[in-house]
């Protein structure tokens, strides 16, 4: 019943000093899904990849159930993508953009476009190089949303905007997302923004996939355990991702919160881990054991 | 429909919203066929995403506190016995509270109520 939009199978792509492994994941339709990580992950590889900017070495890619290798054109009508940097000619105006636009995408809507522009509160005869950060994100979201794409993909649109325009640029997506026939792929670091709108959540670390779940899901397996230094063991530290001791006591990820709850019983405080948490102990994890010393 | 959500409560948002619909429902507040808005609406007005609305709905579904019309939406549904029951004992439980708050605020003890209760319970019958 559930639709993919993305499908990514074994996708493997190699770089001097990095590489995206056996990336594997799939981005559900008429859903927003997170798409988290630390700088320099793989995050925005991924999304090239998803763009068709860059191509894997091995694996597949479909969108739409289709592939790039034939249907490129197809695929990209039905795409709104989204950058974090300005990708605006430099002399150009919202009037220019719109005279571009409607010669590349058949649907383009100039009803809807102005229908954004006001709601955006656009100045369309401005050069865009003036606009404000903030101006120059709506301004891309109104040309992205004005082509009836299906599926909006976006680079992390909320970095560098002030708190006020990060919480009015839920709202929109939230009306976006309103006949859930559309699909929304971001990337981010700012993880308060998700808690606001993302249904799935896809994490990656180093190039792969650590998980990509349900996000209450996440609220439900993992868990943040604080407690005395004297209830670690080689036993028991095995139950953590990874582990964060100091004088004072420990603090630990756990991904199997029913059992942690259970070992250690009211021994210790539990509680829920935000996104950062997650993000910070698996890191910390991947690189060596689970023991953190501070 | 009032949905007050907390963000800091340990309690999952999706719980928050199928107790607080729940209880809309058992308080008479939302009728029998009355109309809920649809997951996307309410997660938009929360503010919150789509999957939460959507699990709190399936689990109200689950328990036949609604039914859902594919391409209508959600409704609160007929109520049985064991609903109305529930109804009635949430209703008793705040009458009791507000006895046991008068009886406190006089420093009637917990015997004198238990006593007063039992005589009226048996006068009735």
């Amino acid at each position: 019943m559930m639709e993919n939009v993305i499908e990514l199978k074994q996708v493997h792509k190699s770089f001097p000093n990095f590489q995206v492994k056996d990336l594997s994941f799939s981005v559900k339709k008429g859903f927003v899904t997170g798409f988290i990580g630390g700088n320099g992950v793989g995050k925005s590889t991924t999304i090239k990849m998803l763009m068709n900017l860059l191509q894997p070495d091995a694996g597949t890619i479909s969108i739409f159930g289709m592939n790039y290798n034939k249907h490129e054109k197809e695929i990209k009508q039905r795409i709104g993508f989204v950058y974090d940097e300005n990708v605006f000619y430099e002399q150009s105006t919202m009037l220019d953009m719109r005279s571009i636009m409607k010669s590349a995408y058949a649907k383009w809507d100039d009803e809807l476009f102005h229908y954004y522009v006001k709601e955006f509160e656009l100045p369309i005869k401005q050069k865009i190089k003036s606009f404000s950060k903030g101006m120059m994100m709506k301004a891309s979201l109104a040309l992205a949303l004005s082509h009836h794409a299906e599926l909006i993909i976006m680079d992390e649109p909320t970095s560098g905007l002030d708190p006020i325009f990060r919480r009015e640029l839920l709202d929109i997506l939230h009306s976006f997302m309103q006949d859930g026939e559309k699909t929304i792929f971001f990337s981010t670091h700012i993880t308060t923004d998700l808690d606001r709108i993302a249904d799935y959540i896809t994490f990656i670390h180093n190039g792969e996939l650590m998980f990509s779940k349900e996000y209450y899901q996440i609220e439900e397996e993992y868990a943040i355990i604080k407690g005395a230094t004297e209830l670690l063991d080689r036993d028991t530290e095995k139950e953590f991702i990874a582990i964060r001791r100091s004088n004072h006591g420990f603090e630990a990820l756990t991904s199997n919160k029913a059992q942690a709850s259970h070992l250690f019983g009211d021994s210790v405080l539990l509680e829920k881990p935000s996104l950062e948490d997650i993000m910070y102990y698996t890191k910390k994890g991947a690189e060596g054991g689970a023991a953190i010393n501070t | 429909m009032q949905i007050i959500i907390s963000n800091s409560s340990n309690e999952p948002i999706y719980e928050q919203i199928y107790s607080q619909i729940k209880r809309h429902i058992l308080t008479n507040e939302l009728k029998s066929g009355q109309a809920l808005p649809s997951m996307r609406q309410l997660a938009k007005e929360l503010d919150i995403s789509v999957i939460t609305t959507k699990r709190a709905y399936e689990e109200l579904e689950r328990n036949g506190f609604i039914y859902s019309v594919v391409g209508k939406g959600s409704f609160v549904s007929e109520q049985n016995n064991e609903m109305i029951k529930e109804r009635k004992m949430k209703v008793i439980e705040e009458q009791l509270l507000s006895a046991v708050q008068n009886s406190k605020e006089i420093g009637l003890s917990l015997n004198e109520l238990l006593d007063l209760l039992t005589m009226l319970y048996r006068e009735e019958l």
